[in-house]
């Protein structure tokens, strides 16, 4: 299963699990970033890192390493 | 008169909060801290209802906590901890982002708190806003939209507030999902736990169960802990929780919202802002006019405050008679609340741009685009403005830490900033470049410009550095593996009349609680330096032979000499030739150590102290060829470019700064902060001084 790193961008996919040690998936979780939920890479941070992904209607700044840990399906 | 009670404000980050702050308060807000965190407490009367008061918490996604600042949320909501619990708590919710930000109220309502959602950017939302009446129902407790923009529904919002606070009756818990057989069986073994003080409730024993554990809350009693453990909270219970709170969110309150809002002007600035060159162009063009206020467009108003001040200690002294009243009030009373005031410009210029970039959705930019680079020393891109303000000055770089979201980065950060090159450092410099080193170039360039390149590269590297070793070594500043998600909010215009009341605000507690810590030193130190105020056993009659100087150039160096000999006579000076054996291997003598202790006031004020302990008066020129010229008992020159080379790396590290320290203390609330950054800084100063003389002179130098 891809992670949200590995899909292009502008590619809508719905979240299919949140990985990671517990205080880090739930702060995830409670951003909206929940299963099941519509998410989007809207773009990559000139240096590379971080990306913007398009959730719940609202824009979210998130690390590469942190979207290594979303996994997703299209 | 009835007692005083309190009404919570509390919502995401982004939300408009503080429109709704300022429309529902009527100014005089108190500004505090919150007990050993580094987060504003600001409480205000709510307008035309002296006997409620606004307490404002700040932003937050989630009541779930994990240090002492983000405990605050609840704490206040509940009134735990020394909070005054409140009558009810308004909750911003912002139209456009209906589901995250009606997630921390579905908490509240857990918790049985009686709450008032304030709809804010209803007009930004346009056709997809949800209906308030429709909300309302939902939610089971007063919607009121409000557009802080125009004022339009404030009067609502404060008849709904009062409303709420009158009910006497206790605010039923509400619950959106059914926690599974298993999941009630470990709240009710939790809820067994809890001390009296905590009210027996479902909704605070599944807050332990999701905040206990990898966490530094102060206030969890251990029989609460020992209960959590023992039920053995999992993942399986945030997925419940939070996911069974979305759901609701998802089939009850998005189905409310019309249409998708619409996000195209955001967009297209993005498009521009955030673009690979162009966005970085513009970035940096941001970043220097921002450095350059502090740095160079704030000096006409902090030149006039100097001037002012100046002349009030002239009008004192032509007025006075020489002696301990008159000295007082000129150099340490006059010159204390100067060395306040001389901050304002930097302080109120930073604080009203932060706040115009801050409204305007670009702060947030600012950390997407540098986040790359300043997570590379275990810091995130919010911590970019602040350092680069450290290459004005240190105090109103602190002060910017407010803009960071976690206390852990915003102490970090502070630990770091007094090793940027502050202006304060740049007199020291130039008076020993031009004092101690040849003028020769070196590739075509002048030595004295590399010499001073070299200083500002040095700073940088060492701060990273510092970043970097602080963040693994110091307990309380480890980096935790928490996400560092940012919301990127929609661009919206500023409001003056908000930015100009939180540069106030900014300004004012500055004034009060660093600005009594920062005269109270100067004070302090002018006593040091004035004390006991005798000359020497056999020293010369200074007033005869000034009476007998046949002209003015005469006089002045008699009294030059007169005030080298009191100087040189002062506690300060003893402690300067107290501390010579240990500044000897750096290369100092003890006038330098009299340099070093007076310029604790500010950096610059070694320049003026080293001039009056050489008998030169404050003419820099006679300063630089004193310090040329000086040579010790054996003929030697004392001041080498290698002790100038050294002097340069300790003021480079040392934190040579009460003003600095000051702003700490009021920031951290106490002095373990200010302590601990003067210690590792003059301990890091001493070390490489040390290596950098002792190496150079095996060396040859």
């Amino acid at each position: 299963m891809p992670t949200l790193l590995e899909v292009g961008q502008r590619v809508a996919v719905a979240i299919e699990a949140v990985d990671g040690e517990r205080g880090f998936r739930r702060r995830l979780l409670e951003l909206g970033l929940c299963p099941g939920t519509t998410v989007r890479v809207t773009n990559v941070a000139p240096l590379g890192d971080p990306l913007e992904i398009e959730v719940r209607g609202g824009r979210l700044s998130i690390r590469r390493d942190e979207a290594a840990q979303i996994r997703v399906r299209r | 008169m009835t007692a005083t009670r309190h009404i919570a404000l509390l919502g995401n980050p982004n939300t408009g909060k503080t429109s709704v702050w300022n429309g529902l308060t009527g100014g005089n807000a108190k500004v505090g801290n919150y007990p050993g965190v580094t987060v504003d407490r600001r409480a205000a009367p709510l307008r035309g209802h002296p006997d409620l008061e606004l307490v404002d918490v700040p932003g937050a996604y989630s009541l779930v906590a994990r240090s002492a600042d983000e405990q605050i949320a609840l704490d206040v909501a509940l009134g735990l901890n020394g909070q005054p619990a409140p009558a009810a708590v308004v909750v911003c919710v912002d139209a456009t982002q209906l589901a995250r930000s009606l997630y921390i109220l579905v908490q509240l309502q857990e918790l049985g708190v009686r709450c008032v959602v304030a709809l804010t950017m209803a007009d930004e939302a346009g056709p997809a806003a949800p209906d308030a009446g429709a909300l309302a129902a939902e939610l089971g407790c007063p919607v009121v939209p409000v557009v802080g923009r125009t004022g339009v529904g404030l009067t609502a919002l404060r008849q709904a507030v009062v409303a709420a606070a009158a009910i006497t009756t206790a605010e039923p818990a509400r619950w959106r999902w059914t926690p599974s057989p298993a999941l009630a069986a470990k709240l009710a073994t939790v809820r067994a736990a809890f001390p009296t003080s905590w009210p027996a409730s479902d909704g605070l024993a599944l807050w332990a169960l999701q905040c206990v554990g990898d966490d530094e809350l102060a206030a969890v009693p251990p029989a609460v802990r020992d209960a959590v453990v023992a039920a053995a909270p999992d993942a399986a219970v945030d997925d419940e929780a939070v996911l069974g709170r979305y759901r609701w969110l998802d089939d009850r309150i998005a189905v409310l919202m019309k249409t998708a809002v619409d996000r195209r002007r955001t967009e297209r600035i993005d498009r521009v802002l955030l673009h690979r060159g162009l966005g970085l162009v513009i970035f940096a063009a941001v970043m220097f006019v921002l450095f350059m206020t502090l740095f160079a467009w704030s000096d006409p108003a902090i030149t006039f405050i100097e001037d002012r001040f100046a002349w009030l200690g002239q009008q004192v002294r032509d007025v006075l008679p020489d002696g301990l009243l008159e000295d007082f009030l000129v150099n340490g009373v006059i010159d204390g609340v100067g060395a306040v005031i001389v901050f304002l410009p930097q302080i109120v210029l930073l604080f009203f741009l932060l706040g115009l970039l801050e409204d305007f959705g670009y702060l947030a930019r600012v950390a997407y685009l540098m986040d790359r680079i300043m997570r590379t020393m275990g810091l995130s891109g919010r911590a970019f403005v602040p350092m680069l303000s450290g290459f004005a000055c240190a105090v109103p770089a602190v002060m910017a830490t407010r803009t960071m979201e976690r206390q852990r980065d915003r102490i970090l950060t502070m630990m770091v900033i007094p090793l940027m090159t502050c202006s304060a450092r740049l007199p020291v410099y130039t008076l020993v470049i031009a004092a101690l080193f040849p003028s020769q170039t070196f590739g075509g360039l002048s030595t004295k410009g590399l010499l001073m390149v070299a200083m500002y590269a040095f700073s940088v590297v060492t701060a990273l550095a510092a970043a970097w070793v602080l963040a693994r070594v110091v307990k309380p500043l480890k980096a935790k593996r928490l996400p560092f998600v940012i919301e990127l909010p929609p661009y919206r215009a500023p409001r003056l009349r908000d930015v100009g009341r939180m540069m106030l605000a900014k300004t004012w507690s500055f004034l009060r609680e660093a600005g009594t810590v920062i005269l109270a030193c100067t004070i302090a130190l002018w006593a040091l330096l004035y004390f006991p105020r005798d000359t020497p056993a056999g020293a010369p009659d200074y007033a005869a032979l000034a009476a007998a100087a046949p002209d003015d150039e005469a006089r002045a160096a008699v009294e030059h000499a007169r005030d080298a000999a009191l100087l040189e006579h002062s506690y300060g000076a003893q402690l300067g030739k107290a501390i010579e054996p240990a500044i000897a291997p750096l290369g100092f003598d003890w006038k330098i150590g009299v340099g070093i202790i007076g310029a604790f006031a500010a950096r610059e004020v070694f320049v003026s102290t080293l001039g009056v302990i050489h008998g030169v008066g404050d003419d820099e020129g006679s300063l630089r060829q004193r310090l040329t010229d000086e040579r010790g008992p054996d003929g030697a020159v004392v001041y080498t470019p290698l002790v100038g080379l050294s002097l340069m790396v300790f003021f480079a590290l040392a934190c040579q700064c009460m003003s600095t320290l000051g702003v700490i203390k009021r920031e951290t609330g106490g002095y373990r902060w200010p302590l601990f950054l003067l210690g590792y800084m003059t301990a890091l100063a001493w070390v490489a001084s040390f290596l950098v003389f002792q190496v150079g002179r095996l060396l040859g130098f």
